[in-house]
C-alpha cells in the first residue's frame, strides 16, 4: 500500500472519529447547529424590516440575504467546536497515542480539519434546506448552490486549523473555549448579518477591513444575485489567507507540543 | 448539664440560604475569570447588535432615536438568563462530583437548598446587568431614570432566577453538564422571541404571534420603558406578573426534581 493511501486512510479514520464525537456531545454540536438557526430564526423574524431601508441591496427576503451569515457563523463554530475536541484528546492523552503511533504528524492534525469540515458541509446543507424550506431562493440556481457549499466546507477547514493551532499550543480545553466570545466579537466585526454600508461605526470601517467580509460575500453573492467571479476570487483569497495563517501557527505549535509532551 | 437550644426552623432554613449564597460567592470571588463569560456574552451580544442592526431605528415604528437605550434593557435581561444557566450548570457539576448528595443527606428542607441556588444566581445577574448598563451609557444611551432603572434591575434580578429555574430543572432532571446548551438556548429562544429587535409592529408574523404570547415580552417591555419613554405602572405591573408566573411554573418543576433526587 503506497504511503499516500495508508496516509489518506488515517486521515479519514481520524476525521470519522472527529464527527462522531460531535454528533454525540450535545455541548460541541449545539454551537454548529442549535445557536446559528435559533438565531438566524429570531434575526430574521425580529429585524426582518430591515429590508426596507434605503441602500439595503435587493433581496427577496431578510432570510436570503441571513443565510450566508449563519453558514458562516455555524462554521466559525465549527472551527472553534474542532479545537476544542482537540484540546480534549490532548489533555486525556488520545493525542500523545497517537504521537507515538507510526503515522505523520500532520495526518494527526489533518484528521481533525478533516471532520472539520465535513462539519462545515453539514452546516451548509442544514442551513440551505432551511433557506429553501421557508421559501429562500438561490438565485443562481444549483452553480450557486454548490459554490456556496464548497466556499463553506474550505472555510470551515481554514478556521478549524487556526483553533487547532490554538489547541495544540495551550493544551487546554478550557482556553479554547474561551474564545467562543471572540468568534461573535469577529463575526459581529463583518458583514455577515448585515449589509456594511448600513452599519453603524467603528463596526463598519471594521468590517471593511475584516477578511471574513470577503468570504461571506463569496457565499452570499451566488445566493442573492448570482455567480460573481471578483466576490468569489476575493473570498477564496480571503480564505487561502486564513489556510496560510492556520498552518503556520498550527506548524509551530505542533513543533511545541512535541517539544513540551 | 447544659442545656440545648433549639433553632427556629426558619432561621436554620435562612441560614443555609446564606450559607449556599456564600458558596457562589466564594466561587465568584475564587475562581474571577469563571465571571468573564457570563459578562462578557451580553456586551458582545450588546456591542455587536447595536454596531449590526443600529439603522434599524430609522423605520417608522421606533420609540427612540437610538438603538443603544432600545437594545440595552434586552442585553440585560440576556445576562440574567446566561447567568440563571450558569447555575444550572453549577448544579450539574455538584451532582456530578457528589456534592449534592452530600446536601442531601443533610436536614435542610430540598427547597432550602433549590431557593440557595436560584437567589445567589439572582444577586449574581447584577454583575453583568451593572458591567453592560455602564457601556450602554458610555455609548449614548438615555438615562432611564431612577425609577426605570430600579424596574429594569429588578426585572433582571427576578428573569435570572427564572433562568436558575430553568436550569436547576434540566440539571435535576439530566444530571449531567453535557444538558449545558439546553439550558443556554432555552433561556436565549425564552428572552429573543419577544420584542428583543424591534417593536411588535415590525416583527415577522410568526414571530409577532409567538411575541404576543410569549410572557417575557411583558418582561422586556416593563424594562425598557425607562429607556424608550417614561414609567408607569400599567407598563410595569404585566411583566411582574409575568415573573411571578414563569417563577411558579418553573420554580415547581425545579423542586419536583429536587424533591425526587436520591429516592
Amino acid at each position: 500500500m503506497s504511503s499516500l493511501v495508508r496516509n489518506a486512510r488515517v486521515v479519514r479514520a481520524l476525521g470519522m472519529r472527529s464527527i462522531r464525537q460531535t454528533f454525540r456531545r450535545p455541548q460541541l454540536i449545539a454551537p454548529i447547529i442549535v445557536f446559528p438557526t435559533l438565531l438566524l430564526a429570531i434575526q430574521t423574524g425580529g429585524a426582518a424590516a430591515a429590508v426596507e431601508l434605503p441602500g439595503f441591496p435587493p433581496v427577496q427576503s431578510f432570510l436570503q440575504f441571513m443565510l450566508a451569515g449563519a453558514m458562516m457563523q455555524s462554521l466559525m463554530l465549527a472551527g472553534n467546536s474542532g479545537g476544542i475536541a482537540l484540546a480534549v484528546d490532548i489533555e486525556m492523552g488520545f493525542t500523545d497515542r497517537l504521537f507515538s503511533a507510526p503515522i505523520p504528524r500532520f495526518a494527526i492534525v489533518l484528521g481533525r480539519l478533516a471532520g472539520t469540515a465535513a462539519l462545515g458541509l453539514f452546516g451548509a446543507l442544514w442551513f440551505l434546506a432551511i433557506g429553501l424550506i421557508f421559501g429562500a431562493t438561490i438565485e443562481s440556481g444549483v452553480p450557486g448552490a454548490l459554490l456556496a457549499i464548497v466556499l463553506v466546507t474550505a472555510a470551515a477547514m481554514a478556521v478549524g486549523g487556526i483553533g487547532a493551532a490554538i489547541a495544540l499550543r495551550t493544551g487546554s480545553a478550557s482556553v479554547v473555549q474561551g474564545l467562543f466570545p471572540l468568534v461573535l466579537v469577529v463575526l459581529f466585526l463583518s458583514s455577515a448579518f448585515f449589509p456594511q454600508e448600513l452599519m453603524i461605526e467603528p463596526a463598519k470601517t471594521i468590517a471593511e477591513y475584516n477578511p471574513l467580509s470577503l468570504v461571506v460575500e463569496g457565499i452570499r453573492e451566488p445566493m442573492i444575485s448570482g455567480i460573481d467571479a471578483a466576490d468569489t476570487l476575493y473570498a477564496v483569497l480571503a480564505i487561502l489567507g486564513i489556510v496560510a495563517l492556520g498552518l503556520v501557527l498550527s506548524a509551530r505549535a505542533l513543533r511545541h507540543r512535541l517539544r513540551v509532551g | 448539664m447544659e442545656a440545648t437550644v433549639a433553632i427556629p426552623p426558619w432561621r436554620a432554613n435562612l441560614a443555609t440560604v446564606g450559607a449556599l449564597m456564600v458558596r457562589a460567592k466564594n466561587e465568584l470571588v475564587r475562581v474571577p475569570g469563571a465571571a468573564i463569560p457570563g459578562v462578557l456574552a451580553p456586551t458582545i451580544f450588546f456591542l455587536g447588535l447595536n454596531g449590526v442592526f443600529g439603522a434599524l431605528t430609522q423605520l417608522n415604528g421606533f420609540s427612540t432615536g437610538t438603538y443603544e437605550s432600545f437594545i440595552v434593557p434586552v442585553s440585560m435581561l440576556q445576562g440574567a438568563g446566561f447567568t440563571g444557566a450558569a447555575a444550572g450548570v453549577n448544579l450539574a457539576r455538584d451532582i456530578e462530583q457528589g456534592w449534592l448528595d452530600r446536601l442531601l443527606v443533610s436536614p435542610a428542607p430540598r427547597w432550602v437548598l433549590l431557593a440557595g441556588t436560584v437567589l445567589a444566581a439572582s444577586a449574581r445577574s447584577l454583575i453583568p446587568a451593572t458591567f453592560v448598563f455602564a457601556i450602554a451609557l458610555a455609548l449614548g444611551a438615555g438615562w432611564p431614570g431612577f425609577d426605570g432603572l430600579l424596574i429594569t434591575f429588578v426585572m433582571v434580578a427576578a428573569m435570572a432566577a427564572v433562568a436558575a429555574c430553568w436550569g436547576s430543572f434540566l440539571a435535576l432532571r439530566f444530571k449531567s453538564q453535557s444538558a449545558a446548551p439546553l439550558m443556554q438556548a432555552g433561556m436565549m429562544a425564552l428572552i429573543l422571541t419577544t420584542t428583543a429587535y424591534a417593536p411588535l409592529a415590525l416583527l415577522q408574523g410568526w414571530l409577532q404571534d409567538i411575541a404576543r404570547v410569549n410572557p417575557v415580552t411583558e418582561v422586556v417591555e416593563a424594562a425598557r420603558q425607562g429607556f424608550v419613554g417614561s414609567v408607569t405602572w400599567a407598563g410595569t405591573w404585566p411583566g411582574l406578573l409575568a415573573l411571578a408566573g414563569l417563577l411558579a411554573v418553573l420554580g415547581a418543576l425545579a423542586l419536583r426534581e429536587m424533591r425526587r433526587q436520591g429516592r
